[in-house]
């Protein structure tokens, strides 16, 4: 893909990319979060509290989005062997779980004013939940070698078995959830989004595709310099030795 | 077929000879079960109500408990890397290991079910449902578990670790068995769960066997 598997070239794209997508990501969310908090209506319903939407649901988003992009490398690095794609995983990782994380805890704080509680196990929510602890799992697999490359492999196998399994989790939560409650808790007849909140809702999704992308760059390159530092180091113990 | 068939004599002639690890899972199984009445109190229509879910997620935990010792002592003495070096395909192998730890985990829960069905004040015809539920789930419990003990041979800590990767995946088992048991119970026809079920373990099927034999293959590396 355009040579971006080789190390070099890619770090050579992430300093001329970086900025600008660090640019972009400052004035989506900016202006998304401008027009969310003060040039958009309060929800008749709901009131203010609508405003955590612009921050929950494009976490949300990219919860399930870094997954996808964490299986789909993973896959590359285990077929291919790309030493970048395996940084790709890596990175993605943490982020993945960080956006999962702002998505559950502003959905609770969101939740004890509209539902009156900070947590009922909505098909959704708990997707959510169990989508983290994918995210740990992997984290955890991933450094639980001393041999990093070890450790990358393994966790690459297991991001694709979780990828497969995501969708039937998804089913079964939500096959499970309309078995034991009614469906009134989860905002029935939710209103389709009106433009004014579409606007800001769309920018930050968009802001934080690019925010995620800017920390993504920013991960890989110095996982790069990591692995060649450590390189380096080593070849100077064997040239010492 | 016939490496197949050896590696699982030789499986079950270690785990008959070492008796106690079976029967450790299954001391835990029931033990654990038998806490619950301590927890909850003894009264027999909510121990009725909560007895699928109990059993099941004390099953899965049993056999999760089971899973270290699924590779871990191949892995240590070698033997892994010769069962890799073997011509035989190695997800034939791990398919055997994979059937001996069904049949000495997974099998003997379902042993032990009866019992419990009479401490929670499980009808017989719930029992026989939830018999069938833990004769479909257990495999698909060993086949994803397999994939997550194969993950970590060689890592630190690899015994809390294999909770953390396998618990997940296997919470479709536990809501499947668990809701065909319930409708059992309320006399809601639960065939459709039971087939999901088996629907799983087909899937589990090859994406365990290749999967735990492209990880053993790295661990072996």
């Amino acid at each position: 893909m355009f040579g971006l598997q080789n190390p070099t070239k890619f770090l050579k794209f992430a300093k001329l990319t970086g900025p600008w997508f660090a640019l972009a990501s400052a004035l989506l969310i900016g202006s998304g979060l401008w027009f969310g908090l003060f040039s958009s209506p309060a929800d008749y319903q709901q009131g203010e509290t609508v405003r955590i939407m612009y921050v929950h649901v494009p976490s949300a988003w990219m919860g399930m989005f870094a997954y996808s992009v964490m299986a789909v490398a993973s896959a590359i690095a285990l077929v291919w062997k790309h030493p970048v794609a395996d940084h790709i995983a890596k990175g993605s990782a943490p982020l993945g779980a960080g956006f999962t994380l702002i998505c559950l805890v502003t959905g609770a704080m969101w939740g004890k004013p509209m539902w009156g509680t900070w947590w009922v196990w909505d098909a959704r929510l708990t997707s959510m939940l169990i989508l983290f602890f994918l995210y740990l799992g992997y984290m955890a697999l991933a450094g639980a070698f001393d041999n990093a490359e070890r450790g990358a492999k393994a966790a690459a196998i297991l991001a694709v078995v979780g990828w497969v399994n995501v969708p039937i989790i998804k089913f079964s939560v939500d096959w499970w959830n309309t078995l034991h409650q009614p469906a009134s808790v989860t905002k029935a007849g939710m209103p389709s989004v009106d433009p004014s909140m579409l606007l800001p809702l769309l920018l930050m999704g968009v802001g934080f595709t690019t925010f995620y992308a800017t920390l993504l760059l920013w991960r890989v390159r110095s996982e790069i310099l990591q692995t060649r530092i450590r390189n380096i180091r080593l070849a100077q113990i064997h040239g010492e030795g | 077929m016939i490496q197949y068939w050896e590696l699982l004599k030789r499986e079950l002639r270690l785990a008959l000879r070492q008796g106690s690890d079976s029967m450790m899972v299954v001391g835990f199984f029931v033990l654990a079960v038998i806490l619950f009445p301590f927890g909850i109190g003894p009264e027999p229509g909510v121990l009725a109500r909560v007895a699928p879910g109990l059993v099941w997620v004390n099953a899965l935990l049993a056999a999760m408990l089971s899973l270290d010792r699924l590779y871990q002592g191949d892995y240590e003495d070698g033997s892994l890397e010769l069962l890799i070096l073997t011509p035989a395909p190695l997800e034939v192998l791990v398919a055997a290991k994979v059937t001996a730890h069904w049949l000495t985990t997974g099998l003997p829960l379902m042993a032990a079910a009866p019992l419990l069905a009479i401490f929670l004040n499980l009808s017989a015809y719930d029992l026989g449902v939830l018999l069938l539920t833990l004769a479909v789930g257990t495999p698909t419990l060993s086949l994803i578990g397999s994939v997550g003990a194969a993950l970590v041979l060689g890592a630190r800590r690899g015994g809390v670790l294999i909770s953390l990767l396998v618990l997940p995946l296997f919470i479709p088992v536990l809501i499947f068995a668990v809701g065909a048991v319930d409708a059992a119970q309320h006399a809601f026809p639960w065939t459709g769960q039971l087939a999901i079920l088996g629907a799983i373990l087909l899937g589990a099927v090859p994406l365990g066997l290749y999967a735990s034999a492209a990880a053993l293959r790295q661990a072996a590396e």
